[in-house]
């Protein structure tokens, strides 16, 4: 089947097998390998990307799903010279390590920020609940998240 | 995950027409539960019938006397509707502790119920605020619709289209999520409807059932120290690896304690 | 001492990795494809014990897209070898450990369910496993040995290995030990089981094997934190290839924590089936696969007894363990329940006598070995839980007995009853400073204030040890492992005077390309940015022996300022030909070849340059400016430190929350401490998992039952507190950076100060790690 949506800000128009998952079309099709997998039921939050500017786990949604959407990956927030305040936060705060969960633990936050009005450290622990870090501990997470909310207003 | 045939019906006419002349059809609604069970193979459908672009779906309406939810409703969206917030908070409460925030915004309603899964979170809305389930078909009153473990009432290919809860004078829940799937080990929704009790539990048996022990001690007399001397037997509860019979049946007073507690402060 | 630049020894540099990672530009073995791959999907054991009758593949061959079904009885007649354990363990009577082959893939019995006997190599990943579930199996099904405490009683699981016995193994004097608790005032008893782990790093295991008909190579894109120690296996043991015809790629590794050391079945089939069909054939894990077929960690059963004298000091520690093995050995699984762990039974404390005594089992589940701290987790759980319940037995305070005990700093050089002998340490300025961070003294008031919210407070101590920077080659050789233990480093000067530095250590997530590029840049005195460091790639390192055991700053940090040392003695013998004096003169510091006593001076840039235009030059001098050297450690490093743990629980649910974690911990001299710190932080969790939420679970026919996230619980963020973290410093005496080694303490030293906590809070000595909300509502009511 034929799905037509926009990825960071450029239209594709795919033939994929119907049993395409988001994720297999931008990692398979696009070549978008910064949206990662990281389990097989829909808990670790790995493949996080914004589909019409929400958070969603794009190894359940499928293709077909996203026809017409409006995609963003973590390819498509910054880039080394202009860095979304999220990934620089994350940067200044040592908030990764392997570095696995990192993009999907970003498109949560910049989503979690964008989405609350008020975040103390708990409402940024409870709201990262649906992504998994086996690295950090999470305690640079909650920093980079509260250092980048300000700047991203 | 297996090959199937996808679907985009735009009417309910159309989508039961795909489901029935499929082999082994299904509707996609959010996908939350349904696409992790297919990607384990758990699930084959032959076709997948996506309900998303069926406008008699969606839509929020609040009454003074009763919400109305479109099946295709996001979780995020009922936590987050300010008509819900105001005149029936407690779905809305309940609606911010499904999954996780990218579940919430994708996860419907409609999907929630019409799954029936166990350890849910919505069935003890519906039980406790005793909502009416619209289908393409019929209403379905809330305590015929939940029969057994991801049994409901509803009919092969039935399409749950809105979920009508009514609103009482007062309602709170209460979950105690499992540490890992953060779906309720317990939930227990307690509504005040003018001084009739109703309670609704969720996660504690094969589907979420009303607490009529609970909801007899707590007639006119809605404090926690009424619920004290309420038995509340574990047989038929669920017992995995997670907690036993015996302690989710503890667990249901101790919520449905504190919901009480939420209630009369 | 000079005053820290700002990428200097000890600076919070912000790491050179990241950028990658923040951008999704990182690249981990899944991301790699080549063209014409194909892909190949796992035959698993559906039973934990079955003798394997036939295979029928034919279905799955007619399916469109179907390669080919590759099994075990297909790989035995290629002529592989067995997976081998590195580490021979030495039983009481002399004798070596008693081991059962370990085919990569399984030929006439499976032994733990998910066990890999075949695979299935199509066309797409979807293809691969719809055809799996089309190979016909016929097994007959076997009673499975589960219960590891059981193991020695039950039926043999392994032709040759008596009562599932893999080693009878001690580790200290015995009747000393049998006199001395005879003989002591005071005896605390304590059964304690450690709970079994699965790893979950967050990447899953994969591998990508590719061949090249024209030249013979090999190639394996896999994820290792070990790649030469891959390709050495591969090669010599199982005989996949000559090493020389073989390369591994470990590129971006998504975390390991021990899990991704090993050799496994799968990256073992992968280039084996490249080769075969002639096609790259990749693979990666799904979870439930990670669940079933990574190798587990911890899983030990013990009983200990600590004696004490009139005045609390600890006379004797006498400690029996069964250690879980699995089915197999995987490749250090024998080495983890023994050199790791009973050798690290003194702890902090000066107890004279101490035995213990392992019998390593198998049974039927999925092999067991390191997992972070392995072994010295397990030892530090049996100390600190025995010393904490000897101390409210006795009616003192946990901390004095402590303080009673403790190694003081003029006893170092100590030589413990347990083979090893520790350089350094200071453990009561870890104790006081831990104790000051959480205001001890303030804890009765907030457990009154708990009290009157309803909750019960409790707090509670380790005192961990731990011994890294593995190892000392000699030494380790002589206790039974299969290779050295040193670690090599190469410093190239590029004619520049930019600086390439190769590592056998391997980061996945550690961040040596910035701890290792501040230690190059600080002794060179070139800018951090002009340091690249390259690791785990066997076709650009020359050898290394990975990461694991917080070693890869004290070794292989070593190793490279060995080759710095030499870089810098070859530019002084240059500059001092330019500057036309003798080497003697020539010093060298912040990046500048001074003529002593002179205002003369090259820039390292210069001297660089020289090296490879060498027209003003040496003449008995070879050109090029790149060195080697080889680092073999001449001692462990002792890390050692204080956590405490404060919970509070509901006493309605069970629920346990953590409240505050404080870790102070010595590593020695940091390097940069914002990634020390960072380290300390996932130690924490890990730890906290443990002693929390984390546990691998079996049913008696030895079906995995937490075999998803949705059931085996690893902590998010809301389930854990912020930590409060800090380091105390004595140098290790015998590395040159004065290193320990920082990446497993978090793990090692949380779980007894969590339990300390949690049976302080409800007055009891023991709840079995995970204290779940039930248990704990057990306890209570009971």
């Amino acid at each position: 089947m034929e799905v037509t949506l926009t990825v960071n800000g450029s239209q594709h128009s795919l033939e994929v097998a119907e049993n395409t998952l988001l994720v297999d079309l931008l990692r398979e099709h696009l070549r978008l390998t910064g949206t990662h997998v990281g389990c097989d039921t829909s808990q670790c939050g790995a493949c996080t990307v914004h589909l019409d500017g929400r958070s969603v786990k794009s190894c359940s949604v499928l293709a077909a799903q996203a026809d017409g959407a409006e995609i963003t990956t973590i390819e498509g927030i910054g880039s080394p010279d202009d860095l979304h305040p999220m990934q620089a936060a994350f940067r200044e705060c040592h908030a990764l390590q392997c570095g696995f969960c990192t993009p999907g633990m970003i498109m949560s936050a910049i989503d979690l920020v964008q989405s609350s009005d008020d975040l103390d450290r708990r409402a940024v622990r409870e709201g990262l609940e649906g992504n998994l870090c086996r690295c950090t501990g999470y305690h640079n997470i909650v920093d980079a998240v509260l250092r980048a909310a300000p700047q991203m207003k | 995950m297996y090959q199937f045939r996808y679907h985009k019906p735009a009417t309910l006419e159309e989508a039961v027409d795909c489901y029935q002349s499929a082999e082994d059809g299904i509707y996609l609604a959010g996908g939350q539960t349904l696409l992790p069970t297919m990607k384990q193979r758990l699930a084959a459908p032959s076709d997948v019938i996506d309900l998303s672009a069926i406008d008699r779906l969606t839509g929020i309406e609040v009454t003074s006397d009763e919400v109305r939810v479109g099946a295709f409703t996001r979780h995020d969206e009922v936590a987050r509707h300010e008509g819900i917030r105001r005149r029936l908070p407690v779905l809305a409460f309940l609606a911010a502790q499904i999954g996780d925030g990218q579940v919430r915004n994708r996860g419907t309603i409609g999907g929630s119920v019409a799954n029936s899964d166990p350890a849910a979170d919505y069935p003890a809305a519906v039980i406790g605020l005793g909502a009416t389930i619209n289908t393409n078909a019929r209403q379905i009153a809330a305590d015929d619709y939940f029969q057994d473990l991801f049994e409901t009432a509803l009919e092969p290919g039935e399409i749950i289209t809105r979920i009508d809860f009514p609103v009482p004078s007062r309602a709170a829940y209460r979950k105690f999520p499992n540490p890992a799937s953060r779906y309720a080990v317990v939930g227990v929704l307690v509504a005040d409807f003018d001084g009739r009790i109703r309670v609704g539990i969720t996660g504690a048996g094969p589907c979420a059932f009303r607490g009529t022990a609970l909801e007899v001690a707590l007639q006119g007399n809605l404090n926690s120290a009424a619920i004290e001397g309420v038995e509340v037997p574990d047989v038929g509860f669920n017992n995995d690896l997670h907690a036993s019979a015996e302690y989710r049946a503890h667990l249901v007073k101790v919520m449905a304690r504190r919901a009480i507690a939420d209630l009369v402060g | 001492m000079a005053e820290a630049i700002e990428s200097g020894i000890g600076a919070p540099v912000r790491r050179k990795e990241d950028m990658r990672f923040i951008t999704g530009e990182g690249r981990y073995t899944d991301d790699f494809s080549q063209r014409g791959q194909v892909y190949a999907a796992f035959l698993r054991s559906p039973y934990a014990r079955a003798r394997l009758d036939s295979v029928d593949a034919s279905e799955a061959l007619a399916m469109e897209g179907v390669l080919a079904v590759l099994t075990g009885q297909d790989m035995a007649a290629d002529g592989f070898g067995d997976l081998p354990c590195g580490w021979t363990v030495k039983q009481k009577d002399g004798s070596d450990m008693v081991t059962a082959a370990h085919p990569p893939l399984a030929h006439s019995i499976v032994n733990y369910a998910g066990e890999p006997y075949g695979l299935v190599v199509a066309s797409s990943v979807a293809v691969a496993r719809r055809a799996a579930e089309r190979v016909i199996t016929e097994f007959t099904e076997l009673d499975a040995v589960v219960n590891p405490a059981l193991a020695m009683d039950s039926e043999d699981i392994h032709a040759g290995v008596v009562g599932n016995l893999c080693y009878d193994w001690e580790l200290g004097d015995a009747s000393a030990t049998d006199a001395a608790l005879a003989a002591a005032a005071h005896v605390t008893r304590l059964d304690l089981t450690n709970n079994r782990l699965i790893p979950n790093a967050m990447e899953p295991r994969a591998a990508l094997g590719i061949y090249d008909p024209g030249t013979g190579e090999h190639t394996l894109y896999t994820t290792s934190q070990n790649p030469h120690l891959e390709r050495l296996v591969l090669s010599a043991f199982v005989k996949v290839a000559p090493e020389h015809k073989l390369r591994v790629i470990a590129p971006d590794v998504g975390g390991g924590f021990g899990s991704k050391i090993f050799v496994y079945p799968e990256e073992t089939a992968v280039i084996w089936a490249a080769r075969k069909l002639r096609r790259p054939v990749k693979w990666t894990a799904e979870r439930g696969e990670s669940f079933l077929a990574d190798a587990h960690g911890r899983d030990h059963v013990t009983h200990a007894q600590l004696g004490l004298d009139e005045q609390g000091r600890f006379v004797a520690l006498k400690v029996q363990t069964t250690a879980n093995l699995g089915a197999y050995l995987s490749l250090f699984g024998s080495s983890v329940p023994t050199y790791l762990y009973g050798t690290l039974l003194a702890g902090q404390y000066k107890t004279p006598n101490i035995h213990v005594e392992v019998h390593g089992v198998y049974t039927n589940t999925a092999p067991v070995d390191a997992y972070r701290g392995a072994g010295r987790p397990e030892a530090t759980y049996v100390v600190e839980r025995i010393v904490e319940i000897a101390a409210r037995e006795l009616g003192m305070d946990p901390v004095e007995l402590r303080r009673r005990n403790m190694i003081q700093p003029a006893d170092f050089p100590y030589q413990t009853p347990v083979a090893l002998v520790y350089d350094t340490g200071d453990y009561e300025a870890s104790l006081d400073k831990a104790l000051q961070l959480i205001d001890y003294a303030g804890f009765p008031a907030r457990r009154a204030a708990a009290a009157v919210a309803g909750k019960r407070r409790g707090i509670g101590l380790s005192c961990y040890i731990e011994a890294c920077g593995l190892a000392p080659s000699k030494l380790a050789i002589s206790l039974g492992a299969g290779v050295g233990l040193y670690e090599s480093g190469e410093v190239r000067v590029n004619p520049t005077g930019s600086v390439t530095v190769f590592t056998g250590t391997h980061s996945h997530g550690q961040g040596h390309e910035t701890t290792f590029a501040q230690v190059v840049a600080a002794r060179l005195g070139v800018d951090i940015d002009d340091v690249e460091l390259v690791h785990g790639d066997t076709g650009r390192v020359e050898f290394g022996l990975g990461t694991y055991g917080s070693r890869s700053l004290s070794v292989g940090g070593s190793a490279i300022v060995g080759a710095l040392e030499k870089v810098i003695a070859k530019g002084r013998r240059i500059a001092a030909h330019m500057l036309e004096t003798d080497v003697e003169n020539i010093d060298f510091e912040e990046g500048q070849f001074r003529l002593r006593d002179s205002n003369r001076a090259l820039s390292f840039g210069e001297v660089a340059f020289a090296a490879y235009v060498p027209a003003d030059y040496p003449e008995d001098l070879e050109p090029g400016l790149s060195e080697k050297a080889f680092y073999d450690p001449e001692n462990f490093t002792y890390p050692a430190g204080t956590h405490i743990a404060e919970v509070e629980v509901d006493v309605e649910t069970g629920v346990v929350a953590l409240v505050n974690l404080v870790a102070v911990d010595d590593f020695g001299i940091l390097i940069n401490p914002l990634i020390v710190h960072g380290q300390v932080h996932g130690g924490l969790a890990q730890g906290a998992g443990q002693a929390l939420l984390e546990q691998a679970v079996y049913d008696e026919y030895g079906q995995l039952q937490t075999g998803s996230l949705m059931d085996y619980c690893i902590p998010r963020a809301d389930d854990l507190p912020d930590f409060l973290v800090d380091t105390t410093v004595t140098p290790c005496t015998h590395n040159p950076l004065g290193a320990k080694g920082c990446g497993e303490a978090g793990a090692i030293g949380s779980p007894a100060a969590i339990m300390n906590a949690l049976t302080d809070a409800l007055g009891v000595n023991d709840i079995s790690m995970p204290a779940t909300s039930e248990k704990i509502w057990r306890a209570l009511s009971g």
